[in-house]
């Protein structure tokens, strides 16, 4: 298997984090464990970009694997991290495949607007739901990982390793596949579905393979997430959730896939801040960030680096 | 020479508008056909009836005996009726070769039968070199597609048609929008690809020089009938072409 520089880079960086991780400060682990998170939701947004769409609902896949994976630990009582991930990845799958048959027929606002209402509806039926937890949702422990107890610091490091791992496998084999033939097709349906279609390929089958690959990343992150913060609620599925990962996906850029990784940690970097210091108009902070970016880099932050390379 | 296309009492209506009236054609393997005809005689409608971009309103459209009315423009492609259009579709965000390597990836990672049979023998990179020498766009190789000359853009596109091996060729005014330095040159290269590949081609064209100079037969079109259906010399010498296709005085 030949690597290019992004896949090698990828390793490495995985290797240097789970190395480093004993040294980090329990403020920089929380902080990469939560931009790990969305980062890997914001690698699917980011393919359905490529692909020409913008999903306003990814909280959906988001909740729905947080809420796969608390059901795995809290209702079927085994509390292991990697069987957790598994739910939500494959309870977001089936439940996108299933969606994906109606979406993958809208594009433009359509398919932003009709994804925003299955996360909506999602979000009513959980706040009805009180074996659910209702509006507080339920808190989670997971205790082990491949069958492994893990407690205190093994906890600790355990949820960052899986978190490191899992989040760089994803953007690992979203690289090769955006650099597969069929993965070029993104790009390709973006400028001219008809010569799509005109060239023998089913854009229909391609964008609704698309819609289950990003909802299969937002059930990562969003298990991720549950098994990281140990509670879950239907916020995950609010809409300014799923604003959130649009926001975080206009200001990463769709160049690499690294770019959405940097982008969440960037976006955290910044709120975490601006609520320290100013927490009264921290969501100021990150609109005026936004505006900055769109006018002066509207090829997100991963255009800086893109700039720099020869013409 | 055997039918490979055959076109049966084809209809289409907009409204009150009929823009293809009982049209019936039966296409050689091989020929190289003319569609002439003056703006809305039916010709690019009669082209997407058979790309499957209009469904006719009633009759039907066979290729090879199989009829192909009802199909998909996809399966239509698959099938090996390709077409190029009056307004290059490209992508026009990419460069040429990758315009072109979205083709031959479609084919190559494609595990359907079609694919299969219309796999090229080499590695996708050099299928794409193959069409950038055999179209003389080597030299457009990394330029943005979006941004060529509209003759390149016309070649791009055809050569686009060409990449998933097609059986039969539709081209929609291949010769539009192009120098009258160019249109030769950009037909010569289009033809010899054609012939290297044994293509049948139907090509709607105003321009008659390129119409007599390259077809073996010519469709005459006129309010979507066919008024005439030859060969060249024949058909430009009739009456009824002469006073509503070439617009001469009588």
């Amino acid at each position: 298997m030949k690597l290019d520089r992004t896949s090698i880079a990828i390793v490495v960086i995985t290797v240097a984090l789970l190395a480093a991780a004993p040294a980090l400060p329990r403020w920089a682990m929380s902080l990469l464990n939560v931009s790990l998170c969305y980062g890997t939701v914001v690698l699917g947004m980011m393919l359905l970009m490529r692909t020409g769409l913008v999903s306003f609902g990814h909280g959906l896949y988001y909740c729905l694997g947080a809420y796969a994976a608390g059901t795995v630990d809290q209702m079927l009582k085994i509390p292991d991290m990697a069987l957790m991930v598994l739910a939500g990845a494959a309870a977001t799958g089936i439940v996108a495949a299933i969606l994906g048959l109606l979406l993958a027929r809208y594009r433009d606002i359509f398919f932003a607007m009709l994804s925003l209402a299955f996360s909506m509806i999602l979000y009513g039926l959980l706040v009805k739901s009180s074996a659910l937890g209702s509006t507080d949702g339920f808190n989670i422990s997971a205790k082990s990982i491949f069958g492994i107890a893990v407690v205190d610091n093994a906890h600790r490091y355990a949820t960052f390793g899986i978190t490191v791992v899992l989040t760089m496998l994803s953007a690992f084999l979203l690289n090769r596949y955006l650099r597969s033939h069929r993965g070029r097709l993104a790009e390709a349906i973006r400028d001219n579905e008809l010569r799509v279609e005109y060239m023998g390929a089913s854009v229909r089958t391609t964008i609704h393979l698309h819609y289950v690959i990003s909802a299969v990343l937002a059930g990562i992150g969003g298990a991720l997430m549950a098994i990281n913060i140990g509670h879950i609620d239907p916020e995950m599925t609010y809409w300014p959730q799923s604003g959130e990962f649009v926001f975080i996906a206009i200001l990463s850029g769709t160049g690499n896939v690294f770019a959405p990784i940097g982008g969440a940690l960037v976006f955290e970097t910044i709120r975490s801040f601006a609520y320290e210091y100013s927490p009264n108009t921290w969501q100021m902070v990150l609109g005026i960030t936004m505006l900055i970016v769109m006018i002066f880099l509207p090829g997100g932050l991963w255009s800086l680096l893109q700039r720099r390379k020869p013409a | 020479m055997a039918t490979i296309l055959h076109a049966k009492g084809l209809n289409k209506s907009f409204g009150a508008v009929t823009a293809a009236n009982d049209i019936n054609v039966a296409v050689e393997q091989d020929s190289v056909v003319g569609l002439i005809g003056s703006n809305g005689a039916g010709k690019t409608t009669f082209i997407n009836m058979v790309t499957g971009y209009l469904k006719p309103t009633t009759g039907s459209i066979h290729f090879e005996g199989r009829d192909i009315t009802s199909l998909k423009p996809r399966q239509i492609t698959q099938l090996g009726i390709c077409r190029s259009f009056q307004i290059p579709q490209l992508y026009n965000t990419m460069t040429v070769a990758e315009n072109l390597m979205v083709g031959v990836g479609i084919v190559a990672s494609s595990g359907a039968r079609w694919a299969k049979s219309n796999r090229l023998d080499v590695a996708p990179e050099q299928a794409v070199e193959a069409m950038l020498e055999q179209f003389g766009l080597g030299d457009y190789r990394n330029r943005q597609s979006g941004l060529l000359p509209e003759g390149t853009r016309k070649l791009l596109d055809i050569a686009m048609a060409m990449v998933v091996r097609p059986r039969i060729l539709l081209l929609d005014e291949p010769t539009s929008g192009v120098s009258a330095d160019e249109k030769f040159v950009l037909m010569d290269r289009v033809m010899a690809a054609v012939r290297e590949g044994k293509v049948t081609v139907l090509f709607v064209e105003h321009d008659m020089e390129v119409v007599e100079r390259y077809t073996h037969r010519i469709l005459a079109f006129y309010e979507g009938r066919i008024i005439a259906d030859g060969e060249p010399a024949k058909v430009l010498d009739d009456v009824e072409v002469r006073k509503y296709v070439i617009g001469e005085a009588h």
